[in-house]
């Protein structure tokens, strides 16, 4: 049938301009589920274009194999997104990241074996060098965000390097530009050089997320969105189809724009979090010099801190997410308001594991929107801060940041957390945070420490709270 | 340098290989444009819900998936697209449903106060 060419690139058309409006309407809370459901129906659109134009084409509605996958695959996905609990969020963004990439290098590769290149209308040569980016970004995003998943959930612990690794990685990457190269010369075929650039793709993403640790995983899960993204655009130019190219370069983009803020929040270049482990990153400012003792408190006495204190902090960090006590937090801010207290929360950029990972947290909690308030306007505020309450947060109120400007730390913006009257921190133990670099913080006399587990600290807390 | 004479002999495949080009590099621009400013908040449900996008490979898993079983490379070349098709589908779907869930919960929180 002839019609269904043209109707189904309008489809496309269509489908894409849905996506451009859906991201824009994500980009602001007042419109975010009205662009997430129009992003939806454009896939829908797409989808239903491409069965309509395989039934066209083949006068067969979808083979079983497309009726399997479809089934399975939704069913998959909507256990995984139903059972997810919001502090396991980021393993499953990171998960599904993987998987759209995953998807992506299968497309190219089933092409490759399916298609005959100079059928293309892109010409064989970019139908083989599409195929071979394609498979090349699809493996290392999903064996990277797999590694990124097991890294998040605690079963990769450390994070595993030595000194040649860089190189490994360079040649790595080499070694699919070559194989790719001779794919491209052989015409498509040869089984071998696809095994080839498959198994080398998928190390080189193992071993380029190993290394990195955890409080740079916001750089990293960005970064492997955009590259689903990426994976997505080249499989467009293999299956050529232009609603792939589309939403495959928006993505791209999308991901870039979000690693770019994460490293900015994290005074870290994009290159230092790839291609260097923290311990590398400098040698200044472990400050091992002289051993210090920090004071523990109880619970009682750090409550008698919050006796008549009208502006009230609270400091989030992947600590909460850990112990998962963001609802016990909540609960202790409502006492606290009950009590008369002014209470806010500050929300570093970085905190947790994912972009705005402590807004879900806390949203989940159903901590009004409006009481969680961003870095830079919050931070005028601790001069005029009772008490300020810290949960698991470390390298993002270290004061090291801005007296130690050559320290690993140095530079990086912070949260002024040491200007509050009081400060009350609840961690699990002195030991430094990510960046290795002692805090000043503990020590201070107007610092009350709480070594404990979150959630069990701070139900202490609120009950002895409650006792005021 | 380019020339008149040039373009003039540019071939159908040079011609459609410009025009996907120029789609990747506009949409590449429109891309930074369209959220060059997020508020932190949605740091979480934008990227998710990109990543849902990202699943539009789906297209190519689909028809992929549709090659005949036939022995040769036809059958490798179909279990591969089955196997895009269930990872992309899972991307997809899973992907729209997680954000949503996320954008209610920030949506429910702001009503009842």
């Amino acid at each position: 049938m002839q019609w269904i060419d043209p109707a189904a690139e309008v489809g496309y058309l269509v489908a894409a301009a849905l996506f451009i409006f859906g991201l824009k309407k994500l980009s602001s809370p007042r419109t975010a589920v009205f662009g997430n459901q129009l992003g939806a129906l454009g896939m829908f659109l797409a989808v239903v274009v491409t069965l309509a134009k395989i039934g066209a084409d083949d006068g067969i509605l979808g083979g079983w194999l497309i009726v399997c996958g479809v089934l399975l695959g939704s069913l998959i996905g909507a256990i995984m997104a139903r059972r997810v609990q919001m502090t396991g969020m980021p393993e499953l963004v990171a998960l599904f990241n993987g998987f759209g990439g995953g998807g992506s290098a299968l497309v190219a590769l089933s092409e490759l074996f399916g298609s005959e290149p100079a059928a293309s209308r892109l010409g064989a040569n970019v139908f083989i060098l599409a195929a071979g980016a394609s498979a090349v970004i699809g493996w290392v995003t999903l064996t990277g965000s797999v590694v990124a998943m097991l890294k998040l959930n605690g079963t990769i612990r450390g994070n595993p390097s030595f000194p040649g690794l860089n190189l490994v990685k360079a040649g790595l990457l080499l070694a699919a530009a070559v194989l790719t190269w001779l794919l491209i010369r052989s015409g498509g075929e040869g089984v071998a050089l696809i095994a080839g650039i498959s198994l080398v793709a998928a190390i080189l993403g193992v071993i380029f997320v190993v290394p990195i640790g955890g409080a740079d995983m916001p750089v990293v899960i960005s970064f492997l969105n955009s590259l689903s993204g990426v994976a997505a655009a080249t499989t467009g130019f293999v299956v050529d189809n232009n609603a792939l190219i589309i939403s495959g370069a928006l993505v791209g983009a999308a991901g870039l724009i979000l690693t770019g803020i994460m490293c900015k929040a994290m005074n870290r270049t994009f290159t230092e979090v790839m291609f260097k482990a923290y311990g590398q990153a400098g040698d200044g400012g472990d400050g091992s010099g002289e051993k210090r003792t920090a004071r523990g408190y109880e619970a009682e006495e750090a409550a008698l801190a919050f006796d008549g204190a009208r502006n009230v902090i609270i400091v989030p960090g992947y600590g909460m997410a850990v112990s998962q006590s963001q609802h016990v937090v909540r609960e202790l801010a409502e006492e606290l308001e009950r009590r008369g207290s002014n209470v806010r929360f500050a929300i570093h950029p970085v905190a947790g594991r994912m972009p705005g990972h402590m807004n879900v947290l806390l949203a989940e909690a159903n901590v009004p929107y409006e009481q969680l308030v961003e870095l830079d306007d919050i931070n005028p505020s601790f001069g005029e801060c009772d008490v300020c309450l810290v949960v698991g947060a470390n390298d993002t109120i270290n004061p090291a940041a801005k007296t130690d400007p050559g320290g690993p730390l140095g530079g990086m913006p912070v949260l002024d957390v040491e200007k509050a009257r009081t400060v009350i921190i609840v961690k699990r133990s002195l030991s430094p945070g990510y960046a290795g670099v002692d805090n000043d913080l503990f020590y201070r006399p107007t610092t009350m420490m709480l070594f404990g587990d979150g959630k069990a600290k701070l139900t202490e807390l609120l009950a002895a709270v409650k006792d005021l | 340098m380019i020339t008149l004479p040039f373009i003039a002999a540019m071939s159908a495949t040079t011609a459609a290989l410009m025009a996907s080009i120029t789609v990747l590099t506009l949409a590449c621009f429109l891309g930074f444009e369209l959220i060059s400013k997020v508020p932190p908040t949605l740091h979480t449900p934008l990227m998710s819900g990109a990543n849902a996008i990202s699943g539009i490979t789906i297209v190519g898993a689909l028809v992929a998936a549709n090659a005949k079983l036939e022995g040769g490379d036809a059958s490798v070349a179909a279990l591969l697209g089955f196997l895009a098709l269930v990872l992309a589908t899972i991307n997809v779907v899973g992907g729209f449903m997680v954000t949503g869930r996320m954008l209610e919960m920030f949506k429910g929180k702001k009503g009842d106060k």
